[in-house]
């Protein structure tokens, strides 16, 4: 592909086998990937988990240990980051201060000995509706506009392919909601191959096609985001995209529909086809707004999972809705969220409580059980507060 | 009482250290004048005659002096901010052999004693085999003014964000269009005042051309020679000119850059 052409429409991207080794440290092990063409693809993972060495890579600004990146097609492993069809969205923008932000639009277009490029320039600002800024010097301009400039000049080129590393970092919650909205509309209207590099795991799931989520330089688990949000595969998904409750325990029983684990004594019944493992110690999971909170023990229903009881350890109350922590015996501490249906909380701290859930709801994890811990730990200050609060009561009781 | 002295000290102190810096210099100008004969120690009269003939006496000596210094100081600020601006962005943006040693071996000339740098340097272009001339003078010039130049660069290399460059070669632009027209303008500032600070140090130096220059002249060693039998008027004419055109450079820079913030503040 000669980067003189303007891509018509996004061109799909594959990395085969790719490792990236950095003096002391391996940062991608071992990496897979296809993006399709016109895709919003996103790479969510912690700080560390090899995702914006992943988008340096393709940019041509590192070069891979091993395996090959192909645009396209084209294996574009050896060339240079001028040689390639790609644009990038820098995380600080990276916005020449020394140029007005119609000569930083009309950099590539100028580069490439393109007709026209002030018009075109001019066209991208008003994509972003900025073009009434066109003589500005970047400095001048808010973060939120400067942001606008930076997509503004990677998409000016319309290249086969834009990176887009945690382009909306800076920006505040507010702004972030907006652009989040905004990239995606002009993703749709440009047509072009988006790949977004983000730890933010409700920016991802918002704006994006196909979601990666990367750990430790590999990918753990690639879908799309409803996919991924109700049916993670390992602990590490669960607990990274949103909160998940998990137990482990031997499998007690199989049909042809569901498994029955047990766990602390008790059966939890999983669908089989939502299930990844159906033999052995395994780790199953429910979502926390997925349990109903009971004040007594509820009825036995076949196509309900029961817990309990357990003690109500914390709440919070967030508007919308209200967290519970409860604490069961030998199993350990479940989060609930409950939606406000009627005024404030409806269980009390310290009061006996049970939950419930639709059996359809869980999920059993492909992990083996020894890779996790038996729970997650939870070790953020209030958690601990409150289970050492609990444990003060219960001494005291005993008293 | 204490209230007022508090509010007098600081401008009596400041009024006359200003004077003390200010009265050699308004000597040398008003001397400039002066209708000397041998020795312009004592006023004889005002005269325009040696600001119109002042490349005219002793064969035209002071001009020559001068312009020595001018050759001289314009191809050595020319020769070590090139190479100073090299050297800063290569100590800053890669890691190689000898890096620390290299950034050591650039300070030592600052911290060298002058009378050491310029006897040493004698003594080797003695033991080489080189005639002392304008070239030796030139390379001694470059040699001093590197590190300055490589201090000043290695600031704003330092300063500036590697994502840009980055960006540019994104940008599909080649190694060299990045450098021209991203790395090269935004260094511009921090290069234009190691520029000046080498041109300001090789101009006046005395001690080191004084070893390494032979029969050579520039003008503060035609200055020194001539001291000890009166210096000529033309030589305070010279003196004073440099000292207005240098006091034209700064104020209308300043200007300059007053109007140009006014500008971006209105249109901002």
């Amino acid at each position: 592909m000669t980067t003189s052409a303007f891509a018509a429409q996004g061109a799909d991207l594959e990395l085969v086998g790719i490792q990236k080794r950095f003096p002391g440290f391996t940062a991608i092990e071992h990496l897979d990937l296809k993006i399709p063409p016109g895709s919003f693809f996103a790479l969510l993972g912690p700080s560390g988990c090899g995702k914006t060495t992943t988008l340096r890579l393709v940019a041509g600004l590192e070069e891979p240990t091993a395996g090959r990146i192909l645009i396209g097609g084209e294996d574009i492993t050896g060339k240079k980051p001028y040689q390639r069809p790609v644009n990038t969205v820098f995380q600080s923008y990276a916005l020449f201060p020394h140029m007005t932000v119609l000569e930083n639009v009309a950099f590539g277009l100028r580069r490439r000995r393109l007709d026209e490029p002030v018009a075109k320039a001019h066209e991208a600002l008003r994509l972003v509706e900025l073009d009434h800024l066109a003589a500005r010097k970047p400095q001048q301009l808010s973060g939120g506009q400067q942001q606008r400039v930076a997509l503004a000049r990677a998409i000016v080129n319309r290249p086969a392919l834009l990176l887009l590393d945690e382009p909306l970092g800076a920006l505040d919650l507010k702004l972030r909601r907006q652009m989040q909205l905004e990239l995606k509309t002009i993703q749709e209207e440009v047509g072009l191959t988006f790949l977004h590099v983000t730890h933010d795991q409700e920016e991802a799931m918002t704006m994006a096609d196909t979601v990666a989520v990367m750990n430790k330089g590999r990918i753990e688990q690639m879908g799309a985001p409803e996919e991924l949000y109700e049916l993670p595969k390992t602990a590490f998904v669960a607990n990274f995209l949103g909160q998940s409750n998990l137990f482990t325990g031997p499998v007690v029983g199989s049909t042809s529909e569901a498994i029955a684990v047990g766990v602390a004594g008790q059966r939890i019944v999983v669908p089989t086809a939502r299930a990844h493992r159906h033999v052995g110690e395994v780790t199953i999971g429910i979502r926390p707004e997925k349990l109903s909170l009971h004040l007594s023990a509820p009825a036995v229903d076949p196509a309900r999972n029961t817990m309990g009881p357990g003690r109500v350890i914390d709440v919070s109350f967030s508007g919308v809705s209200t967290q519970y922590l409860i604490t069961v015996p030998h199993v350990g501490t479940l989060i609930v969220f409950a939606q406000n249906m009627a005024f404030g909380p409806v269980a009390e701290e310290g009061g006996e409580v049970w939950v419930s859930w639709d059996i359809e709801h869980g999920f059993g994890l492909e992990d083996e059980p020894a890779d996790t811990p038996r729970f997650e730990a939870d070790t953020t200050t209030r958690s601990i507060a409150a289970q050492r609060r609990a444990s003060l009561i219960t001494e005291l009781e005993e008293v | 009482m204490r209230v007022s002295l508090g509010r007098w000290l600081l401008p009596v102190y400041a009024v006359l250290a200003l004077l003390f810096l200010m009265v050699p210099i308004v000597y040398t100008f008003i001397f400039s004048f002066n209708d000397s004969q041998k020795s312009n120690i004592t006023w004889r009269g005002f005269t325009f005659d040696k600001w119109l003939n002042v490349c005219n006496v002793q064969n035209g000596a002071v001009c020559e002096a001068f312009g020595n210094s001018l050759i001289i100081g314009a191809s050595a600020t020319v020769a070590a901010t090139a190479l100073g601006t090299m050297i800063a962005i290569a100590i800053v943006r890669y890691r190689f052999r000898f890096r620390s040693k290299v950034s050591l071996l650039l300070f030592l000339p600052m911290a060298t004693p002058e009378v050491v740098l310029g006897a040493g340097l004698a003594a080797q272009f003695l033991s080489v085999g080189v005639p002392k001339d304008i070239v030796t003078i030139i390379l001694a010039h470059t040699m001093f003014c590197i590190s300055f130049v490589v201090v000043t660069v290695k600031a704003r290399v330092a300063s500036l964000d590697p994502a840009l460059e980055e960006a540019g070669r994104d940008l599909y632009g080649s190694p060299g269009q990045v450098f021209l027209r991203i790395t090269f303008p935004l260094l511009l500032p921090g290069i234009l005042a190691a520029a000046l600070l080498s041109f300001a140090l090789s101009f006046d130096d005395f001690i080191i051309t004084n070893f390494n220059s032979g029969a050579v002249t520039t003008f503060p060693k035609y200055i020194y020679i001539s001291a000890s039998r009166g210096i000529p008027a033309e030589a305070n004419v010279v003196a004073s000119a440099v000292f207005i055109l240098a006091l034209v450079i700064v104020v209308s820079a300043q200007v300059s850059s007053a109007a140009r913030a006014k500008r971006l503040a209105k249109s901002g």
